[in-house]
């Protein structure tokens, strides 16, 4: 055979270029004349510019594409139980995997319905084939993650807590942190939710720590298989990016929604931070065993992925279009995570609501201790004490930390907005909205409550924005419970019908692990329902308590 | 600093390494499966789109401006009394969909490259060529209408199951308008002569497609998301879209020498089976709601009429496709009559009666 001669040249013909193939799809839509679509989901923006597809894919390659992928997942699970992974994991991470598997496969089901939000606003065709992508890419994500939890619950030591998962995730006062965050993609203004929040901000900015950094973090603790699916799951993030942005250079160009577009990437931005960050912070920070100094810490990551690589590469340049950016919101985000340890209070927080919850939070130790205050100095001054109270509650038959007095801890408020608690403390702040007074956790989220989701902003009328609804604080849900009850109402219990699914150790041993008779006789109770029922005076003198905050006991 | 933790003693964590309550619970609990066992498609579906009914405590947390919550089962007029009881027949869930998407794909990238290899497309009859240009051209606006119409629907379903079955019929639709579209452009490179643009034009102006068009938008103008499935796979499917595509494509391409555009239409007979199933699993349960049957009934027949007298009416304006081949191996009323038929034959599957349309 010669040497010129490959398959590639015996079976070469001319086809289609790309930009012929996709400019011949993109003309497969038109404009309706019989019937006009209704608007089902409205915007308060004006869409006047043909948004460009900067991927051109069309689906004829994307399918294949996809399948290979599906084929380098599939095949590297199957090649973590030959090689015994589930042996060498780290059970501290496992167990916040039934938290985050509970809660993520919806947002992303959620961003697939949110295609259809934004398929049909965009004038022209050219997008709408890359929205149709991006929905069968998050169906995938959905399932994808469904399986994996799956995969985790038929080989992990401990499957309590995922065999109830998607129960669990309706019921626990941890997971409506992540409907927050699925939910504000599909409902209320459809280039709010659907652009802005989900594509622009969520899949832009903090998708890479949700599926980079995190997965990083479970190869350090043995596991492979979700750094397989998410960095496969993350590779479809690019696509989603690329439709985010081309829609928004669609709206950019229009003064007339400059208004709408700095209210949206302010709130998308704050919120984002308040509930990525406290879920995914806690994750990676607190469920590791690997306390090499190093390696990043989630502040330091945070400072790669958000601040160079979103805001000074992504959100700046908005500014020469004329849009105001809200530099302050990411300092004061930044601030929050270094200088007021809110991912430490996140965890914090989790940890004393632990028989709450359906996993299981063991106590940090003193390798622990360390390496937190190696990255984070004064962190053992203000959370060492704790952690040890922790352990030393953590045995079945203490009064567990929730209740007992002696430790120091104050049960927060619940955010409003964010629905991650109050955690730092001196930032609490409370308003009136349509004659009910609520709590926030910043001055941020009480302006996206009571101003950015609002039927007027700045004097205009926004008729599409959404609102927030429900018993969005979980704690009244069980107000005036005892927990033992509420732990049933919830479906917390094992088989056996009284053993608890979370504890707050890793003792895979029933004379070890807690039980309703163990938690009984303690009154849950709701701090808003309380904060409401006092006085507009005893209230500001609780508000001016609460932010003095609290200290730990010492332990002896 | 003191150690105060002893780590538990536990070495593996591998299932079955330690007995203890719960140990042993290693299927997802929170659902009945349809059959004995939960399938695998169930598990990756079932309760994932959370439900104020079921397990979500704090009920919707965000609504619209009107109060309508994130999910309304008011969103259609048909009405369940449980929603949660459907199960896509196809059980697709994202690996079996892209193992199924692509094996078309290669299918249908093989029939053309092997084809064009082979100087098939010059062979084909130079009416038939004009055909293809003109209404096959044209009709992959119509497939390209029901994957936008059903990409809107799959946003409103009441559960995860019946929003990702009418996602995946999107998927479908999209997908086959994409084939038609590129495999009209690939045949062009070796056939001179014809235009690409046609189709379009066709579409927008030639009375032939003039009925067609105003079925599929008043498809895509439906505001009723399970009216739009109803009219997708129920009405336009068997009456216009397999009446196009096999009483007419699939049945007249040999005699004009066209072994490939049968094999690239084929995909979309194979992708409607299933869609099919789907929907009628969906609208029998329906149907037969003890408590909402019979209005459900009603609402179907009162969409077969609406959607049915528009679909009757574009097949048979595009009955002068059948005249133009030069070889006519296939009539246009026999083709009719079976794509009644098969909605007859659909109608009774689901219980309801669809005579009031179709004998009109």
């Amino acid at each position: 055979m010669p040497d010129s001669l490959t398959l590639n040249k015996i079976t070469a013909q001319r086809g289609m270029s790309i930009s012929e193939a996709t400019r011949r799809v993109a003309d497969l839509g038109w404009t309706p004349s019989y019937v006009q679509e209704a608007m089902t989901f409205p915007t308060d923006y004006k869409i006047k510019k043909t948004p460009r597809d900067p991927m051109k894919q069309v689906l004829r390659s994307y399918f294949p594409m996809q399948e290979e992928k599906d084929n380098r997942v599939y095949g590297a699970l199957d090649a973590a139980l030959r090689g015994d992974m589930f042996r060498n994991v780290q059970p501290r991470w496992v167990e916040w995997m039934k938290l985050f598997l509970a809660i993520i496969p919806f947002p992303e089901i959620s961003a697939a319905r949110s295609m259809a939000m934004v398929g049909r606003l965009a004038p022209g065709e050219e997008l709408r084939t890359g929205f149709a992508m991006q929905m069968v890419d998050e169906f995938r994500h959905s399932t994808i993650q469904m399986n994996l939890k799956k995969w985790y619950m038929e080989n992990y030591i401990d499957p309590a807590g995922f065999d109830i998962t998607e129960a669990a995730f309706g019921k626990c006062y941890a997971s409506t942190i992540g409907r927050q965050f699925a939910e504000g993609f599909v409902t209320g203004d459809a280039i709010t939710a659907a652009n802005v929040y989900l594509t622009v901000v969520a899949e832009t900015a903090f998708t890479n720590t949700l599926f980079v950094a995190m997965p990083s973090e479970a190869a350090r603790n043995g596991d492979y298989a979700l750094p397989t699916v998410f960095l496969s799951v993350q590779s479809d993030e690019s696509r989603h990016v690329g439709n985010g942005h081309s829609l928004l250079m669609s709206l950019i160009n229009d003064p007339d929604n400059h208004l709408l577009l700095e209210r949206d990437l302010k709130y998308a931005f704050w919120q984002n931070h308040a509930i990525v960050d406290a879920a995914i912070g806690t994750f990676v920070e607190y469920g590791t065993t690997d306390r090499d100094k190093n390696k990043e810490s989630y502040a330091e990551l945070w400072h790669r992925w958000i601040y160079e690589d979103y805001y000074r590469t992504y959100m700046l340049p908005l500014e020469k279009y004329g849009i105001k950016i809200h530099h302050d919101d990411v300092a004061a985000a930044w601030d929050r995570i270094v200088k007021s340890n809110y991912v430490h209070l996140t965890a914090q927080f989790f940890s004393v609501g632990w028989p709450v919850n359906f996993w299981r939070i063991e106590a940090q130790t003193e390798k622990d201790f360390e390496w937190f205050e190696h990255k984070y100095p004064g962190w053992y001054a203000q959370f060492g004490n704790y952690w040890k109270w922790y352990e030393k509650l953590s045995h079945k038959g203490e009064t567990n930390v929730l209740f007992n007095a002696d430790t120091g801890y104050v049960y927060p408020h619940r955010c409003w907005s964010c629905m991650v608690p109050c955690l730092i403390r001196a930032d609490f702040t409370y308003d009136t909205v349509e004659g009910k007074v609520y709590t926030y956790c910043s001055e941020q989220c009480r302006w996206t409550h009571k101003v950015a989701f609002a039927a007027e902003y700045e004097g205009r009328a926004t008729p599409a924005m959404g609102r927030f609804s429900g018993r969005r604080e979980w704690e009244e849900c069980y107000h005036g419970w005892d927990l033992a009850d509420a732990i049933t109402d919830l479906g917390f219990v094992r088989p056996d019908g009284k053993t608890l699914v979370p504890q707050p150790h890793l003792h895979f041993d029933d004379s070890k692990m807690w039980t309703l008779d163990d938690v009984r006789g303690h009154t849950l109770g709701s701090p808003l329902t309380n904060f409401r029922a006092l006085t507009p005076e005893q209230r500001e003198a609780a508000a001016i308590e609460y932010r003095k905050g609290f200290t730990i006991n010492p332990i002896h | 600093m003191s150690a105060t933790q002893q780590p538990p003693e536990q070495k593996s964590g591998a299932a079955g390494s330690a007995q203890f309550s719960g140990s042993d619970s290693r299927k997802f609990n929170y659902f009945e499966p349809k059959g004995r066992k939960a399938s695998h498609y169930e598990d990756m579906t079932v309760d994932v789109q959370p439900d104020p009914k079921r397990y979500l405590l704090q009920d919707w947390i965000i609504s619209f401006a009107d109060g309508t919550p994130t999910y309304d089962e008011s969103w259609t007029k048909a009405q369940s009394s449980n929603w949660h009881q459907f199960r896509a027949v196809d059980q697709e869930w994202e690996r079996t969909h892209y193992q199924r998407q692509s094996t078309i794909v290669g299918m249908i990238t093989n029939v053309i490259e092997n084809g064009r290899r082979a100087g098939a497309p010059k062979r084909f009859d130079k009416a038939w060529v004009k055909v293809l240009s003109d209404h096959l051209g044209a009709y992959k606006h119509a497939e390209f209408g029901l994957g936008t119409a059903t990409m809107q629907a799959q946003r409103y379903g009441y559960t995860q199951m019946i929003n990702n079955a009418i996602l995946t019929n999107s998927s479908y639709k999209l997908r086959f308008s994409q084939d038609v579209t590129l495999y009209l452009g690939e045949i062009a490179l070796d056939i001179e002569g014809i235009d690409l643009d046609a189709g379009k034009t066709h579409w927008l102006e030639d009375p032939i497609w003039q009925g067609t068009r105003h079925a599929i938008e008043a498809i895509m103008g439906a505001s009723d998301f399970l009216e739009q499935y109803f009219a997708t796979n129920i009405v336009f499917e068997p009456l216009v879209g397999e009446l196009f595509r096999s009483g007419f494509i699939m049945q007249m391409a040999a005699s004009q020498n066209d072994f490939m555009t049968p094999s690239v239409v084929s995909a979309a007979e194979g992708d409607y089976e299933r869609n099919l199933a789907n929907a009628v699993e969906l609208f029998s349960m329906l149907a037969l709601d003890q408590k909402f049957g019979e209005q459900n009934r009603k609402l179907f027949v009162s969409w077969m009429d609406k959607h049915g007298a528009l679909a009757v009416q574009a097949a048979h304006q595009m009955q002068p496709i059948w005249s133009l081949p030069r070889v006519k191996v296939a009539q246009f009323a026999d083709a009719l009559e079976l794509a009644k038929n098969r909605v007859r034959a659909i109608a009774a599957e689901i219980g309801f009666d669809a005579r009031s349309t179709l004998d009109h």
